[in-house]
């Protein structure tokens, strides 16, 4: 595998024994990462000179001999809704369009602390709502497999990122499936831990109950590796939970003696793509011939979430986003003489925010309204209890439950322009988080559609706070599969 | 619901929110299908009980951080249109 595509492990430990160096690694990747935006637009802001100072540092670790962190000079992109000192924190939004933050992440803290360079800032959907990356302020991203694809959403700049080898591995967040669906749809691994485990300090909040940040990787020990030293308790973020984090790097190469895969009727309906249903079956039989056991579990709230989801996560929304009033930070509208303040919020969040993001407003303020609040919101709640215990039974009779993280692969630009249609999309990653537990998705195989392939994504989720175990489990799949990772035509 | 969420919305592009949250609304209105009797709310996925932060004064963002991405400033305060007289009018 050529250089660009090794993973951030073997990255780190080339810079810690002197092989290469984080100036030399930085700069590479600075440079691909350069060519590759013009057409795949997967950044917004690339930061070159901070990067190649943050590197030169990690290299006089290195040579004092000290310890610079298992991620020693890896060039690390981040989800324009992380909040980072070094540039600017848009969430791909007008509103957000000068803002600077006064402080990092906890997450991104904490992989700068492990050597990590923060080489740029990727476009998502703006406020992370959308599967498709279209809906952001500074135009489309494009799926490196065929440029005419999305590259699913909202964390598609990351994901692209990620695939394409214009880093070492970046973040995500996922409140629906925004970190899971688009690592499907571009080819990489995407981890979405348990909620309470990453902390959510300097993440733009959009349905807090349902956040969860994670990383976008080529492999899955980077998955587990970039998760380890993001997990944990943070004062700053009181929902952290207060249990140790087991290793997941210690036995991520042992296989899981009598794995129970639970496969849930349905996941593999006929309403997926034939290709992604025959992918995973594939899967599940090289599962099956390595020891694994089959469990069919009934999960019959699949089809439920989405209408539980698009009440509780737009409820949450416009709550959060009531901040934005274009008086202390972000976009604020002009106005004429004798209008009123009112005006100055309401026009201000108008101009300020795209087009989804104010459907999802709208749609928020609907259900928590007094009339309907009963109907719409106290009702999803309700739905969620249920939701959650039918994990909970299934994970009496299996380990794991797999099924596919998209009912397609990466489908045309404006292919879903009823928003309805796009939200549909989400069937299969909208219940992890309405649950709270840890899933991944990693590459198992390709669509072929024309001249095209397109990447298709095996989803695992897992008990609450069994993150390590689930990372084994996607480790012995990525096994299965070894020649999976190649270049992109257009990386 | 535009006025509500504080958002000035032109009339014709009003009228297209209608029909896609209607659409939306239309879908979601499945929940109804669901039996929820003697079923409590869930509001978050994690016990989360209220932890405490120790009573100590700690480091704070300088006044200068706090205003540098306000839209306008005048001396140490964040400036805004007149708001009583408007109120009033």
């Amino acid at each position: 595998m050529s250089a660009p595509f090794t993973d951030a492990v073997s990255i780190g430990e080339a810079v810690r024994s002197g092989a290469t160096t984080a100036e030399q690694v930085t700069k590479e990747f600075l440079s691909r990462a350069q060519k590759a935006n013009a057409s795949l637009n997967a950044f917004h802001e690339i930061f070159e000179s901070e990067a190649m100072e943050a590197a030169r540092a990690v290299d006089a670790k290195v040579k004092a001999g000290k310890n610079p962190g298992p991620l020693a000079g890896v060039p690390m992109a981040v989800k324009d809704n992380l909040a980072t000192k070094v540039g600017r924190t848009t969430c791909s939004s007008k509103m957000l369009e000068h803002y600077r933050s006064p402080f990092t992440a906890t997450c991104v803290e904490r992989l700068q602390a492990a050597g990590a360079v923060v080489i740029g800032k990727t476009n998502m959907d703006e406020f992370a709502m959308g599967s498709s990356t279209e809906h952001c302020a500074w135009g489309p991203v494009k799926n490196p497999w065929d440029t005419t694809r999305v590259p699913g959403g909202s964390s598609g700049g990351s994901a692209v990122a990620a695939a394409a080898g214009l880093c070492g591995f970046s973040l995500g967040s996922d409140t629906g499936g925004s970190i899971r669906q688009p690592a499907s749809l571009c080819g990489c691994v995407g981890f979405k831990p348990t909620y309470g485990r990453v902390s959510r300090y300097g993440l733009v909040a959009f349905g807090s109950s349902l956040d969860q940040v994670g990383p976008l990787t080529r492999s899955v020990r980077d998955a587990a590796l970039t998760y380890q030293v993001m997990a944990g308790l943070d004062d700053r973020d009181s929902t952290t939970a207060d249990l140790s984090v087991e290793d997941p790097m210690k036995d991520l190469d042992t296989p899981i003696a009598g794995l129970r895969v639970g496969v849930p009727k349905q996941y593999l309906c006929d309403a997926n793509d034939a290709e992604v249903n025959s992918c995973i079956n594939d899967a599940l039989q090289r599962l099956q011939k390595l020891g694994a056991t089959l469990v069919e579990v009934d999960l019959p709230l699949t089809d439920i979430g989405i209408s539980t989801y698009y009440v509780i996560a737009p409820a949450e929304a416009s709550g959060n986003l009531a901040r934005f009033d274009g008086i202390r930070y972000g976009h604020r509208a002009a106005l004429k003489t004798g209008e009123s303040l009112d005006t100055l919020y309401s026009r201000s969040r108008a101009e300020g925010f795209g087009p989804e993001v104010q459907r999802r407003i709208m749609l928020g303020t609907y259900v928590l309204s007094s009339g309907y609040y009963d109907a719409y919101y106290g009702r999803a709640l309700r739905v969620r209890r249920l939701i959650k215990a039918e994990f909970d039974n299934a994970f009496t009779k299996c380990d794991v439950i797999a099924g596919p993280a998209s009912p397609s692969p990466a489908f045309a630009f404006g292919g879903m322009n009823d928003p309805l249609k796009m939200y549909l999309c989400d069937v299969y990653t909208v219940n992890t988080n309405i649950a709270g537990l840890p899933a991944i998705s990693l590459p198992i195989g390709f669509a072929k559609d024309g001249p095209h392939s397109l990447p298709i994504g095996l989803h695992l989720q897992a008990p609450a706070f069994a993150d390590a175990k689930l990372l084994r489990a996607a480790r012995m799949v990525e096994k299965l599969f070894p020649d999976i990772l190649r270049q992109a035509p257009h990386s | 619901m535009a006025k509500l969420a504080r958002l000035e919305i032109a009339p014709a592009k009003l009228e297209q929110y209608r029909g896609e949250l209607a659409n939306v609304l239309g879908h979601v209105a499945k929940l109804k299908s669901i039996n929820v009797d003697g079923i409590e709310p869930l509001t978050s996925p994690v016990d989360s009980t209220n932890r405490l932060a120790a009573d100590q004064p700690g480091a704070t963002l300088s006044l200068e951080e706090l205003f540098m991405n306000a839209p306008a400033v005048e001396g140490r305060f964040i400036a805004v249109p007149k708001v009583l007289a408007e109120e009033n009018s």
